[in-house]
């Protein structure tokens, strides 16, 4: 174990979504590498705390990388330099001694910021509410077995299930494009044999849903390279396949609307 | 209880109770009924549908049902609830209703399925479970998860959980601590994420049917009784800092565990334990508070800063050994130690169930192989958990398929790569199988009140196998409430119930100001963070892996000056009208403190080791958790008296009526 010393932080304060907002300029003097990333603005907020300042808001929650709640634009990058790996899971072995971090919000106008470093993401409920689910009651579900998944669609599946619904897709998307996330969900439920009962309403749901709120994806590719959980840009080949297949279908056949 | 016993050896005299004089204020034990179902154990839950009262359709949403949390239990209730036709209510602290710590959870979900062939059945998970809780579990609550285990898979892969599949197309299963059975489901090592996804999407069709209405960012601060019934809660707005009433017909507190009270834990950092301490101040009876889970394989602590400890799967030790080496202070390179030299402990203490005992054994023997100055690390303060023989046997790529995420999560932590090296592992706090006591209903000792998953008591004794929390979660949630509800909302239809304006509502909003305007008002010199960190060393070092008389007195004086300094010199900065997460924290300490007096009494009072619980004067000459089943075969459930050192003690007798008591073993 060793330690990084003199590290400035750059972090932007925000009063509240009225507030103008400002990067405020903070100062570590020694900081274990051990030490994750949030660990250390844990340390720092105490430092706050201690005298008698604000503690710097932002949002976490399990810090084992699953929960989707942590954020932070960390010098530019959505979750900072490690690919594929969350704030939470970021550690200062990444950083070195003397460095200047700077530390943002998601910036993205779906994405109102809500004080200092948290953001509203409650826009991804809405889509997941048009239409992000299959439909079944509980208590009348078959057997479980009684329909087999080929290993290779389940395995696709959970490629796409494994989003945490984080925001980083958004965040690094120069149009703020939230279609990496809507397609992994659509793709999760599309692929299943489970979901095909739904599928054409289902995408037709969440694009409509994901256009009221988020820009357009124009194949940039960041939110692929963002993505913690390195989610492929191939699940929007799939909703969009699908979403044209959608429209091409006769509405009165399809399952909802 | 009524049916005939058919355990043949006497293990329990109800009425020899004469205990020796009791630290704790002791009230004249007032029998708590848990309302178990007539007939035979595998009849009761469908005896008890039989003679439930129903509702109309068409009546149910004139019933508002408030659910507090949207983890696995909470979202899974809100949803059926809402299927059904309750008009529900959803309240979670978090931004969206899907970063619930259910989520967390790697391993699996266990159910008798027994697509194996194996062996299994819904007696066999009934009896692992409760042999796995150290027969400290109500047998009819246990038989019920086991039986309602089986639809808990059907329904979620109905919803889409993408679990993991063999070639045909069948489900894929895998084995787990405390069975030797494979009925584990599982989805990669995500398999809370899924579930809770799953749940969560079902609840999200139900807000955008609008039959749910969700609160976020919105935390419980107080439960509101009126004529002895539940009729609501009171939340703050985290956003704004308002405070608000809600007032339904029944509450669902869904919120979750308390290892959190260790500080260092596996839980989220938002867990917290208020809205099972604030039902328990309203009346709600807290049962066996000191039945905690350490988990035996977390990534040890890697220095002072650290906020949480890592979990890894408990599914690991299916493929990896636990070894530390053979003699003290040996710090030479793990590669460098011969066969010869290394102590497989797990393997050699316990060879039938090796290294796939249950998590409390497996903890013990963990922190006696650190104790004993053969731990490992920089800190020396883990064991090893090594893969380099199954990846021989198996292949990297095998490995790397079933193990693949974990891997890569250890190795970003800690800058290791554990296909070259073995893990280093050390037990954690994770689960807590203590909670709001609740009877067959899942109803607390409040009216209408419930509790469901991990903040009631019900089902996991005194120590709770892998692989069982998602399953109970889901049971209580998608099986249970929903039918026991409408037995206590039937005989309510038309009857006026209290409405927000009732001034007990008002009462309550008052004192849930002042008590957050207090936290603000002290203006003394440490954070909420230092002294929950203080308050989980106490915990930690007397209340954790092993307990004794004389640590446990230390920790209740302990605890109680450092909550006098937390009184008088904590500081909150920031204002009460704008997110304030430092003025969050201090009222979530606060409940810790109390919650840890209690912890620590309950750990006092029941002089027995049991699971989890393990007193160092009640062992065998092996080292084995030694019960008192004459004695302590009940649960312990305490009552708030008003006066935090004076809890009342009220037991519920445990009846093994299908299940002999035994000594468990897992030699």
């Amino acid at each position: 174990m060793s330690h990084l010393e003199n590290l400035t932080l750059k972090i932007w304060r925000q009063n509240g979504p009225a507030d103008a907002g400002r990067f405020q300029s903070y100062r570590i003097d020694s900081i274990s590498d051990e030490a994750s990333f949030l660990e250390m603005l844990d340390v720092l907020n105490e430092k706050l705390i201690g005298e008698g300042l604000e503690a710097i808001a932002f949002d976490s929650d399990c810090r084992e990388g699953i929960c989707g709640m942590c954020s932070l634009m960390i010098d530019g990058l959505a979750h900072g330099p490690q690919s594929g790996t969350a704030t939470c899971q970021l550690h200062m072995r990444s950083f070195k001694s003397g460095d200047t971090i700077v530390i943002e919000p998601w910036r993205a106008t779906a994405f109102p910021i809500v004080k200092d470093l948290i953001v509203d993401r409650s826009a991804f409920d809405r889509i997941i509410e048009s239409g992000g689910f299959i439909t079944a009651a509980t208590g009348g579900a078959p057997e479980a077995n009684l329909t087999p998944v080929p290993k290779a669609v389940a395995d696709a599946a959970m490629d796409a299930a494994e989003c945490i619904g984080c925001g980083a897709c958004v965040a690094a998307c120069p149009n703020g494009a939230a279609n990496l996330f809507t397609a992994a969900k659509v793709s999760h439920l599309n692929l299943l044999p489970q979901g095909q009962a739904e599928r054409w309403g289902r995408v037709q749901a969440m694009v409509e849903s994901m256009d009221d709120y988020f820009g357009s994806c124009t194949n940039y590719g960041e939110c692929e390279a963002a993505c913690p959980k390195n989610i492929s840009i191939d699940f929007i080949a799939l909703m969009n396949k699908d979403f044209r297949k959608a429209k091409f279908k006769d509405r009165k056949l399809a399952s909802q609307k | 209880m009524a049916t005939a016993r058919t355990v043949t050896k006497p293990v329990k005299k109800a009425p020899a109770k004469k205990a020796p004089a009791r630290p704790a204020a002791v009230k004249k034990a007032t029998p708590l009924d848990a309302k178990i179902p007539r007939g035979p154990i595998a009849d009761k839950w469908d005896n008890y549908k039989a003679d439930m009262k129903l509702i109309n359709p068409n009546n149910k949403r004139k019933f508002k049902v408030i659910v507090v949390g949207s983890g696995l239990a909470g979202a899974s209730a809100a949803a059926s609830l809402a299927e059904l036709g309750y008009d529900v209510d959803v309240f979670t602290f978090h931004d969206s209703p899907r970063r619930a710590h259910s989520i967390a959870a790697q391993g699996g979900i266990n159910a008798a399925k027994n697509y194996r062939g194996d062996g299994d059945s819904v007696h066999r998970l009934f009896y692992d479970t409760v042999k796995g809780g150290d027969f400290r579990s109500r047998e009819a609550n246990v038989y019920r998860l086991a039986q309602t285990s089986v639809n808990i898979i059907d329904q979620m892969v109905a919803q889409g959980v993408p679990f993991a599949r063999e070639y045909g197309g069948q489900l894929d299963t895998r084995s787990f601590g405390g069975s030797q059975l494979q009925r584990t489901f599982y989805a990669r090592g995500q398999t809370g994420q899924q579930l809770l996804l799953g749940a969560y999407q079902q609840l999200s069709r139900q807000i955008g049917l609008g039959t749910v209405k969700l609160w976020n960012r919105s935390e419980l601060v107080d439960v509101v009784t009126i004529d002895g019934r539940c009729a609501g809660i009171v939340t703050r707005d985290l956003v704004t800092g308002a405070f608000q009433s809600h007032a339904a017909h029944a509450t669902i507190l869904a919120t979750g565990g308390y290892g959190n009270l260790f500080f260092l834990s596996t839980n989220a950092m938002n867990c917290n334990v208020t809205a099972g301490w604030r039902a328990h101040q309203k009346g709600a009876y807290f049962a066996n508070p000191c039945y905690t889970q350490i988990h035996p394989t977390c990534i040890p602590q890697a220095d002072d800063t650290q906020s949480k400890l890592t979990l890894m799967s408990e599914s690991l030790r299916n493929d990896g050994r636990v070894w530390v080496p053979l003699s003290e202070g040996d710090n030479r390179p793990s590669a460098q130690i011969p066969e010869g030299e290394r102590d497989y402990y797990l393997e050699r203490m316990y060879p039938s169930f090796g290294n796939l005992a249950p998590r409390d054994i497996a903890s013990r023997a963990a922190k006696r192989a650190v104790d004993s100055g053969r731990g490992v690390g920089p800190l020396r303060n883990g064991v090893y958990l090594d893969f380099s023989q199954a990846i021989a046997r198996l292949g990297h790529d095998v490995v790397k398929e079933r193990y693949g995420n974990l891997f890569e999560m250890y190795q970003r932590i800690t800058g290791e790569n554990p296909y070259d090296v073995p893990m280093r592992m050390y037990p954690a706090s994770h689960y807590t199988m203590g909670g709001l006591w609740v009877d067959y209903e899942l109803m607390t000792t409040i009216p209408g009140l419930y509790a469901a998953g991990e903040v009631n008591f019900s089902d996991h004794g005194a120590n709770r196998l892998g692989a069982s929390a998602l399953m109970q979660g889901l049971a209580d949630g998608y099986f249970v409430l929903p039918q026991t509800i409408g037995n206590y909302l039937a005989p309510m239809l038309n009857k006026p119930t209290p409405g927000v304006d009732h001034p007990e509502f008002r009462t309550a909003e008052q004192a849930a100001q002042q008590r957050f305007q207090g936290y603000l008002n002290i203006g003394g010199s440490r954070s909420p963070d230092w002294f929950h960190r203080e308050l989980g060393k106490i915990i930690w070092n007397d209340c954790g892996m092993e307990r004794n008389k004389a640590g446990l007195q230390r920790a209740i004086s302990d605890l109680l000056a450092l909550y006098e300094e937390f009184k008088t010199d904590l500081r909150v900065t920031g204002d009460g009208v704008s997110i304030n997460q430092t003025l969050e924290k201090a009222g979530r300490v606060d409940d810790f403190f109390q919650l840890g007096m209690l912890t620590c009494r309950d750990a006092l009072e029941r002089r027995e080791s049991c699971g989890g619980h393990f007193r160092t004067e009640y062992q065998d000459a092996e080292g084995e958790a030694q019960r008192d089943d004459a004695n302590f075969a009940h649960v312990a459930a305490w009552e708030n008296t008003g006066d935090p050192m004076k809890p009342a003690l009220h037991k519920e007798e445990l009846d093994f009526e299908t299940i002999h008591l035994a000594q468990r073993s897992y030699k």
